[in-house]
């Protein structure tokens, strides 16, 4: 069973705001029975000051759904359009005292029935909103959103996304675009910070920066055939890293180490040597 | 708050008797059944008693039951065993609805290049067993089809399987973790070749199993170690739970009537029941070939973990196969492959019953279960406006 926090069990088992506006004047409508998981948003506005004067929800999902449901309504009540628009999926998990990883979509759920309930308030099309083209057919999840919830929550697994945003959970076909998003994304990022330190090399943001894109770019990539680096030392230019799990045995291990050189090459500094401990590459 | 326990296929309480008998070997008959010396050795005596009690369960010879560490281990063993002990035969048969233990064990085979056939069933979760005729072929090592499924309960017809399977001379294993201790199961009539049962199923502790290995068969150890049980599974003795998984199935056999007539009464009161005064409810799987302790129910338009914890907050210990419990995103791959609408895989529970529930029990989740449906449909976007449609009160769009 999952491990929920007191708040979380607390609001699904006495949610807040349960029910349907009558005559709304906005409703966001997001997921379907398939997926699982969906959500119908309603909303009465103040035309004048743009306040959400009242929010309701129904559910269909598990503890976590209906418990961010009701936290979102709980968040936007009392807020402009504005001010709501601002609100992020973190924000309705930390409401709920956090979820488990596997369940943080259920709080993009939220926020996404947000977008649409209030792009349907300004009469325009949610792509208008956040724009992008559908990546995950089984889930309906744009490009836009997926990078949307990398950058938000520095994800970097295909994996993480999924718990994110469903993409991927269900025929798997679209996991290889999934893949390019994150690479896409990590490129920009890492890029960027990489060019930065390039200034001045110290010692100490080097490790800092070896560390991260290992994390980042490498150890996600092997964890998913079995297996895994550590970062053991770095004397100077020579990078000492031991690699565990399936790359030990494997014959292809030299590789391994090559690339994760060639990488590191070109994200740190072209002067660092990769070795594994134990001596081969 | 009392609780109301209805998940025996995931694990049952263990007996008293079993406790109590186990206790001593904690205690003061703590030595290595394998020592040279009186203390440690008298036990060799009490393993062999408890080993006569798990053949005698099944049908089987003292000599064909060897101690593992749990049902996954058993299972694990049969298939690797059939793959080493005969290296050229590169192809396995299983069924689609096996247990992760089997299911994911033969998928990691072939990611090392064996060939795997799952087997389909239809929405009933009923094998086809001409497909199981074509797919056997002088290539397979083994087949290994379960005998009871864990989560809707259906009883494959294991009798028409070993015949099939046997005619081509090929090596047959069953996962029994649920069928042993609830129907009879009788390896003398039966001819299989090794057979998986677990101690946790039936009022035993965790961390036991069985494998019975029919005499002849050829056979490799997957745990390699010292000579224990002859040299097919190494590891010093779990004395105390060998001792309590004997117990247990002597007290399997003993009230496997009880399982069969009032447990079964039970669980069909509560089936009928809940079909009665839930609308949109419905039975997953086979009612005919079925354990007799086990129903799985659809209640559509709900979410399978959302009614698990609103009965939880009653004190009812249920399961769902829906999404949510497994940790996974992908609903039940059993009821999956037996095509059941996602609309009713999603709102999918198993309720599995034992000798220790009482109609008192029965009673509670036929109170409590139509209430929460109630509620989470009110919370759903789907429950009316779905069932109105249906019942023709909507215009579909
Ligand atoms: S398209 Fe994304 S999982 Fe099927």
């Amino acid at each position: 069973m999952w491990e929920y926090t007191e708040k979380l069990k607390e609001l699904f088992l006495n949610p807040k705001n349960v029910g349907e506006i009558e005559n709304p004047d906005a409703v966001g409508e997001v997921g379907n029975i398939v997926c699982g998981d969906a959500l119908k948003l309603t909303l009465k506005i103040d035309k004048e000051t743009g306040k959400i004067l009242d929010a309701k929800f129904q559910t269909f999902g598990c503890a976590s759904a209906i418990a961010s449901s009701s936290a979102l309504t709980e968040l936007i009540k009392g807020k402009t359009i504005d001010e709501a628009i601002k609100i992020k999926n973190q924000d309705i998990a930390e409401y709920l005292g956090g979820l488990p990883p596997e369940k943080m979509h259920c709080s993009v759920m939220g926020r996404e029935a947000l977008e649409v309930a209030i792009a349907d308030y300004k009469g325009i099309k949610i792509e208008e909103l956040i724009g992008g083209k559908v990546i995950c057919k089984c889930f309906d999840v744009t490009d836009e959103k997926i990078k949307k919830v990398i950058r938000e929550n520095r994800l970097t697994t295909v994996e993480q996304v999924t718990n994110y945003t469903k993409a991927g959970g269900g025929c798997g076909s679209c996991i290889p675009d999934i893949e390019n998003i994150l690479k896409e994304v990590w490129a920009e990022r890492i890029i960027e910070e990489a060019i930065r330190p390039k200034e001045r090399l110290t010692n100490i943001k080097k490790i800092a920066l070896i560390q991260e894109i290992l994390e980042r770019e490498i150890r996600p990539r092997l964890q998913a055939d079995g297996g895994d680096v550590e970062l053991i030392d770095v004397d100077g230019n020579r990078v000492i890293v031991a690699l565990r799990g399936m790359c030990t045995e494997c014959v292809m291990a030299n590789v391994t180490v090559k690339n994760i050189e060639k990488k590191l090459k070109e994200l740190v500094t072209e002067d660092l040597m990769v070795v594994s401990e134990g001596g081969q590459g | 708050m009392r609780v109301i326990y209805l998940d025996n296929n995931a694990s049952t309480r263990v007996a008293d008797e079993v406790v109590e008998a186990m206790l001593p070997y904690f205690s003061n008959l703590y030595g290595n059944p394998s020592s040279m010396h009186v203390f440690g050795g008298q036990l060799h005596k009490r393993v062999e008693d408890a080993r006569a009690e798990v053949a005698r369960l099944i049908g089987a010879e003292l000599e064909e039951i060897v101690f593992t560490g749990c049902g996954t281990e058993s299972d694990n063993t049969a298939i690797m065993s059939a793959l080493e002990s005969y290296p050229r035969k590169r192809h396995i048969v299983t069924t689609r609805v096996e247990h992760p233990a089997v299911l994911n064990f033969c998928k990691a085979m072939a990611r090392k290049g064996y060939r795997v056939t799952f087997l389909p069933v239809d929405k009933l979760g009923r094998l086809d067993l001409k497909e199981l005729d074509a797919a056997v072929t002088e290539d397979t090592a083994i087949v290994s089809i379960m005998y009871a499924n864990n989560e809707t309960g259906v009883i494959f017809p294991m009798e028409e399987i070993a015949r099939i399977v046997k005619s081509k001379g090929v090596l047959l294993h069953t996962d029994a973790v649920q069928a042993v201790g609830k129907i009879p199961v009788d390896v003398r009539k039966l001819p299989v070749d090794m057979l998986s049962l677990s101690g946790h199923k039936i009022h035993a502790p965790k961390g036991i199993g069985a494998l019975f290995i029919r005499r002849g068969i050829r056979f490799s150890p997957f745990i390699i170690g010292g000579h224990q049980e002859k040299g097919r599974r190494g590891g010093t003795e779990n004395v105390p739970s060998i001792i309590g998984i004997g117990v247990a199935c002597e007290l399997a056999a003993k009230h496997m009537n009880d399982e069969n007539s009032r447990v079964k009464a039970l669980r069909d009161r509560l089936e009928e029941g809940l079909l009665a005064c839930c609308p949109n409810a419905m039975v997953n799987g086979d009612s005919e070939h079925r354990l007799p302790n086990t129903t799985n129910m659809s209640f559509e338009y709900v979410e399978g973990e959302a009614i698990l914890l609103r009965l939880d907050s009653y004190g009812i210990c249920a399961s769902s196969g829906s999404a949510c419990t497994s940790g996974s995103l992908e609903p039940s791959h059993v009821l999956r492959a037996m095509g059941i609408p996602f609309t009713a895989i999603h709102g999918s529970v198993r309720l599995s019953l034992s000798r220790y529930n009482t109609d008192e029990d029965v009673d509670l989740v036929l109170k409590k279960m139509p209430e929460v449906i109630k509620e989470l449909r009110h919370l759903s976007p789907f429950g009316r406006e779905e069932m109105a449609r249906k019942t023709g009160k909507l215009r579909t769009n």
